[in-house]
């Protein structure tokens, strides 16, 4: 339970790392810690204390029940792709930003408003 | 039929344009437009061969049988979506193919266009949750591209905005699917469902809905979520501009919030109370901020902002008259605002800016990007034989008989807004006195093609109001989000309960 507690709190750390901080790269970051968290969270899903790899394999006779989860594991791996390519997505805006605007900071890059 | 080409057909032509037509611009935009064309026959096919398959059409995309593979389902409510999404795109991507002379990077253009139709269409097709939540990601990594493809000060702004916004809900959204997986052991909705009903409701279910409304809302543009849209459409090109508010919104947004908590969740009344509360102040408070917009992009979008209302409220009234009210402004909407959208882009075509301080009196030189702008603006208004009094005019009705008095009055007050910021436009853009910008460049063939094909769209889709018509076509839809549980039950006989092979 204590572990799901601190995943958890490591989720609301990305929440208000993305909306407190100012700086671009700091909420790039903040984004990506949301998304460690999250990818935490499915592998604590499909973890069970003492459990083995999920193969079905003669003379490797592991019981259902004593094998971890392996659907969380497969979408956390797509998860982690599709974080990377978000990554990368605002990283290259962050950079395009930085050449018009001369800075990382937000409260300097708002010519939309109204 | 197979319901995997919805998903191949623009995830090839994507790549086919990447691949071969990096050199040779006119074949990029060629491939697109036969796959939007190959994809709109298929998905009329599909709408009107579906009651002959009993209403349901499930492909398993794997040897195996659901919970233990992701199934594709057509059913009446995603055939609908289907083709109100692949409508606009296929006339969105016709009036690409000179808009876009424009920019440069033509190919690129195409290529992202197509990966978020893919998107989209997955969206709609899906019925798992994960398999959501990656087709959500594709349509919206591809939107943010294109917010960003002019990579002006603004639009790149606009874009970080968007996307910072998007994977924050992105991935409460996953927590949420994650919280799902760990109570039912599923991913499949149906599943899901079936494991919900039988075995109560648990208490994290709400965290579930917390997590689903902030996700989805935010991608439905409802108002506490609402800040990214009036940026990050205007920024984009106006037929990006015309597919994110016309059918993105919807797709990502509205369909998504229906299929999860109507026919998975089974429609929990505090969530429709709170889709209500969010619906109603998304119609005043976007009403309101669009009067006072002088950019003509960015008063569209604050209106969509308006107008996604009317459908939320629509839907969550919860009663069969509501939810054919949304459904109807839903398709509505998608058509008169990609006309409204596909007009701005004609007039900063043709005279290099949207501040409607600058234009004026373009009526005698743009005549056709005139009249359909007028007929743009008689339907968001619901002036009567135009499509958006009908819907309005339902939404409302079934605002009074559901007993939400007030909120039928407020819909009817802010449907006198409407008209107001639209003739502000009218006004100032098209008639009065004669502003500062000039006609540079005449609008094309394409361009006004399509716009004179939406506008027509906008009187012939009244016609689904004829009694039979909605009878047979429009009633099964209300039916599929009303049943609450057919959905379910639809998809029971499929699920393989055998133990793991």
């Amino acid at each position: 339970m204590i572990l799901y507690l601190m995943c958890f709190f490591l989720f609301l750390v990305g929440v208000y790392g993305a909306i407190t901080k100012r700086d671009l790269i700091k909420i790039i970051l903040a984004i990506g810690i949301m998304g460690y968290s999250v990818n935490l969270f499915l592998v604590l899903l499909a973890y069970r204390t003492g459990a083995l790899v999920p193969i079905l394999k003669k003379g490797l006779d592991i019981p259902a029940s004593m094998m971890v989860d392996p659907l969380p594991q497969a979408i956390v791996l797509t998860s982690i792709v599709i974080e990377l390519g978000i990554t990368a997505l605002m990283a290259a805006l962050a950079i395009r930003i930085y050449q018009k605007y001369d800075t990382f900071d937000i409260t300097k890059i708002r010519r939309l408003q109204g | 039929m197979i319901l995997s080409q919805f998903i191949f057909v623009p995830l090839l032509a994507a790549f086919l344009i990447v691949l071969f037509a990096r050199k040779k611009e006119n074949f990029a935009a060629a491939i697109a437009l036969a796959a939007c064309a190959w994809i709109l026959i298929v998905s009329f096919i599909a709408f009107f061969k579906l009651p002959s398959h009993g209403g349901m059409i499930l492909n398993n995309t794997s040897g195996w049988k659901i919970p233990y593979t992701i199934c594709l389902i057509l059913d009446n409510l995603s055939s609908f979506m289907l083709i109100v999404v692949n409508l606009v795109a296929f006339l969105s991507a016709f009036y690409a193919i000179q808009y876009i002379n424009h920019f440069t990077g033509k190919w690129n253009f195409f290529a992202l266009f197509m990966l978020m139709l893919t998107g989209m269409n997955g969206v709609i097709l899906t019925g798992d949750f994960f398999n959501l939540y990656v087709f959500m990601e594709i349509s919206l990594f591809s939107a943010y591209a294109l917010v960003a493809f002019g990579t002006e000060s603004e639009e790149l702004e606009a874009a970080f905005k968007y996307a910072t916004m998007g994977a924050i809900t992105s991935t409460m959204i996953l927590f949420g699917i994650g919280i799902l997986y760990s109570y039912t052991s599923t991913l499949t909705m149906a599943d899901v469902g079936l494991q919900l009903r039988s075995g109560g409701t648990p208490k994290m279910i709400f965290l579930v809905y917390g997590l689903f409304i902030a996700g989805f809302g935010l991608k439905t543009a409802l108002v506490p979520f609402h800040a990214w849209l009036p940026d990050a459409h205007p920024s984009a090109p106006a037929p990006i501009s015309a597919m994110l508010s016309g059918v993105l919104i919807k797709t990502l947004g509205v369909y998504a919030l229906v299929r999860i908590f109507f026919n998975v969740f089974g429609a929990p009344t505090v969530v429709l109370q709170i889709l209500m509360l969010l619906g109603t102040l998304s119609i005043v408070i976007g009403g309101f901020l669009s009067i006072v917009q002088w950019d003509f992009k960015r008063l569209l979008g604050f209106s969509s902002v308006s107008q996604i209302g009317y459908v939320v409220i629509g839907f969550a009234l919860g009663t069969p008259l509501g939810i054919l009210g949304g459904i109807l402004h839903l398709f509505y909407h998608a058509i008169f605002k990609s006309l409204l959208f596909l007009d701005s882009g004609a007039v900063e075509y043709a005279t290099d800016t949207r501040d409607l301080r600058q234009l004026g009196g373009l009526s005698k030189e743009l005549k056709v990007t005139s009249a359909t702008n007028m007929v743009g603006t008689l339907s968001i208004s619901g002036i009567p034989p135009f499509n958006g009094f009908f819907s309005k005019l339902i939404i409302i009705i079934a605002c009074i008989s559901a007993g939400q008095i007030v909120i039928g009055i407020i819909a009817a007050l802010v449907s006198i807004v409407t008209l107001a910021y639209f003739l502000k436009v009218q006004k100032h853009a098209f008639y009065g006195k004669k502003g500062s910008a000039k006609v540079l460049e005449k609008v094309p063939f394409a361009m006004k093609t399509a716009m004179i094909i939406l506008a027509a769209l906008c009187l012939i889709s009244s016609a689904i109001m004829i009694p039979s018509i909605r009878k047979n076509y429009l009633n099964p839809i209300v039916e599929t989000v009303m049943g609450r549980t057919s959905y379910i039950d639809k998809v029971e006989p499929y699920l393989d309960n055998g133990s793991v092979k």
